[in-house]
């Protein structure tokens, strides 16, 4: 595998760090006119997604960590993996487990397209687009004439995600949510 | 999608009229004291042994000279034309270190730097205080030995701490085994940039001198207080190091034995060894007058007087645009 350098050292590299793959957020050089140089790295763990701050010398390396991140659309669950497929044309299709799926779980609609990580090949993460739009199963009535009023409710969606959404929401009606803050955005006219 | 390079200036035209103003003023200041400004090739045939510094190998090729190197510093170049009693001079130039990136770096900068004949540091750190002083209208340094700077903020003596404690001391930065192969000095660094620089001129800037002999590079040594120190200083000016400066060794003999011992350390950090100057040597074998020397980074002075801490900011083209 290849190594980097800390020359080479730089925002979005993908490295090994104590065995765990990690991204690079930062990279500040340091050094003395005169003296020895360091880099100041921040990095995020992409096992548990801790972020970490460490020093390296000047001259040091880290290895290479085999991770891509590709767009692959949702295909279905037999219950103990979440099966994906490449979008290219391939038709090639990963597997991944509950935890590579944990944080998209609630968005996840089959057809969409999400973004999966790959680490040595195997769904490592999986991050759904930043918004989605998704059905009402279940809410209250809706409540007309209380638009402007503020006032929510919950509602869940065709995906087990519950959000909270404005009195007037009917079920059947398609929603589109901020997937960062589980935020209800506005309602999309309904096919 | 960037499918097309950045082909934009980072720095701002406030910028760019700030550096004009400020070359102007450099000028000015030294033509009212009779310092002769002069030119020496950045494109040079050796490169140095300093153990930190790298140059950059430019595969220059013209009558019979295969090779050469763009100059970290135009010391050598410089101190060849004080043996050749042209008097005090000054330069404004490019200079090259390879590796160097970050928001204080970048690898190709602008460097003033002089030589002041008869001058000692004490004499020359005045003549730098008047410069940056009235140019960023800023109070004068004060002056904090580099032992005391030391154990005001990072807790330990410079000077006698056992090299175990000292490696103790860093683990609050770097592992165990990233410091088996740190060598003392380098442990020294590790701490003057994140535990004391931080802290340096923050309210008025700082003079830090007095350096261990061992940091010395091409100052004169001398006994303070029982301990070996270089006559060597720095300024510091809101975290900012903004110079480096020497009452310059005279020595060739000694000159050549740190060369020689830069290129042990060189060897021992698996770097390639660097040709000596023998062309310099030979200059101060002829003899160097006594006379203090400073380099001053413009870039980082320009950053100062435009309160932007990165140094993007006041260059047209960082490295990856350039």
């Amino acid at each position: 595998m290849a190594s980097y350098s800390t020359n080479e050292f730089r925002s979005g590299l993908k490295v090994l760090l104590d065995g765990d793959p990690c991204i690079m957020l930062e990279n500040e050089f340091v050094k003395p006119g005169k003296g020895q140089a360091f880099n100041r790295v921040k990095l995020r763990n992409l096992m548990n997604n801790r972020q970490w701050e460490r020093t390296f010398k000047s001259g040091e390396s880290l290895e290479a960590a085999d991770v891509v991140e590709q767009d692959m659309e949702y295909l279905y669950t037999d219950g103990e993996f979440w099966h994906f497929m490449l979008t290219d044309g391939s038709f090639e299709q990963y597997p991944a487990d509950a935890k590579a799926v944990s944080d998209a779980l609630k968005w996840l609609k089959e057809q969409d397209v999400y973004t999966v990580t790959l680490y040595n090949g195997a769904p490592l993460t999986v991050t759904p687009p930043n918004f989605v739009e998704l059905e009402v199963v279940e809410t209250d009535p809706g409540m007309k004439g209380d638009t402007a009023q503020g006032g929510s409710k919950p509602a869940t969606l065709s995906t087990g995600a519950v959000v909270s959404v404005p009195l007037f929401i009917t079920i059947g009606e398609v929603l589109k949510v901020d997937t960062r803050s589980g935020d209800y955005v506005n309602r999309v006219k309904s096919s | 999608m960037k499918n097309q390079p950045d082909w934009q200036p980072t720095a701002a035209r406030a910028a760019l009229k700030c550096r004009a103003q400020q070359s102007a003023f450099v000028r000015g200041f030294f033509s009212q004291r009779d310092v002769l400004e002069v030119e020496t090739p950045v494109l040079g045939r050796c490169g140095v042994t300093d153990p930190n510094l790298d140059g950059i190998f430019a595969q220059v090729s013209a009558q019979g000279v295969e090779g050469g190197w763009l100059q970290t510093s135009p010391e050598y170049h410089m101190k060849r034309l004080l043996a050749a009693s042209v008097g005090s001079i000054y330069q404004i130039s490019k200079v090259f270190r390879n590796g160097e990136r970050g928001r204080r770096h970048n690898p190709e900068f602008s460097m003033l730097e002089w030589y002041r004949i008869g001058f000692d540091d004490e004499a020359l750190m005045a003549e730098v205080a008047d410069l940056v002083c009235s140019w960023l209208n800023c109070p004068r340094p004060k002056t904090i030995s580099y032992r005391q700077a030391m154990l005001d903020w990072a807790g330990i003596d410079p000077f006698i701490i056992p090299d175990e404690d000292l490696r103790q001391r860093c683990q609050q930065w770097l592992e165990p085994e990233q410091l088996e192969d740190l060598s003392r000095d380098g442990c020294l660094d590790l701490l003057m940039s994140f535990a004391v620089e931080p802290n340096l001129g923050t309210e008025t800037p700082v003079f830090i001198n007095q350096y261990p002999a061992s940091q010395a590079s091409l100052a004169r040594t001398s006994n303070v207080d029982g301990f070996d120190v270089a006559h060597r200083f720095e300024l510091y000016i809101d975290g900012l190091e903004l110079c480096n400066g020497y009452w310059e060794l005279t020595n060739a003999c000694e000159q050549r034995a740190r060369f020689e011992a830069d290129n042990c350390l060189r060897a021992d950090a698996g770097k390639p060894e660097t040709g000596i100057d023998g062309a310099f040597l030979a200059a101060i074998e002829h003899g160097l007058p006594d006379c203090a020397g400073v380099a001053l980074g413009l870039d980082r002075l320009l950053m100062l007087k435009m309160g932007t801490r990165n140094i993007a900011d006041v260059l047209t083209f960082p490295l990856e645009r350039a």
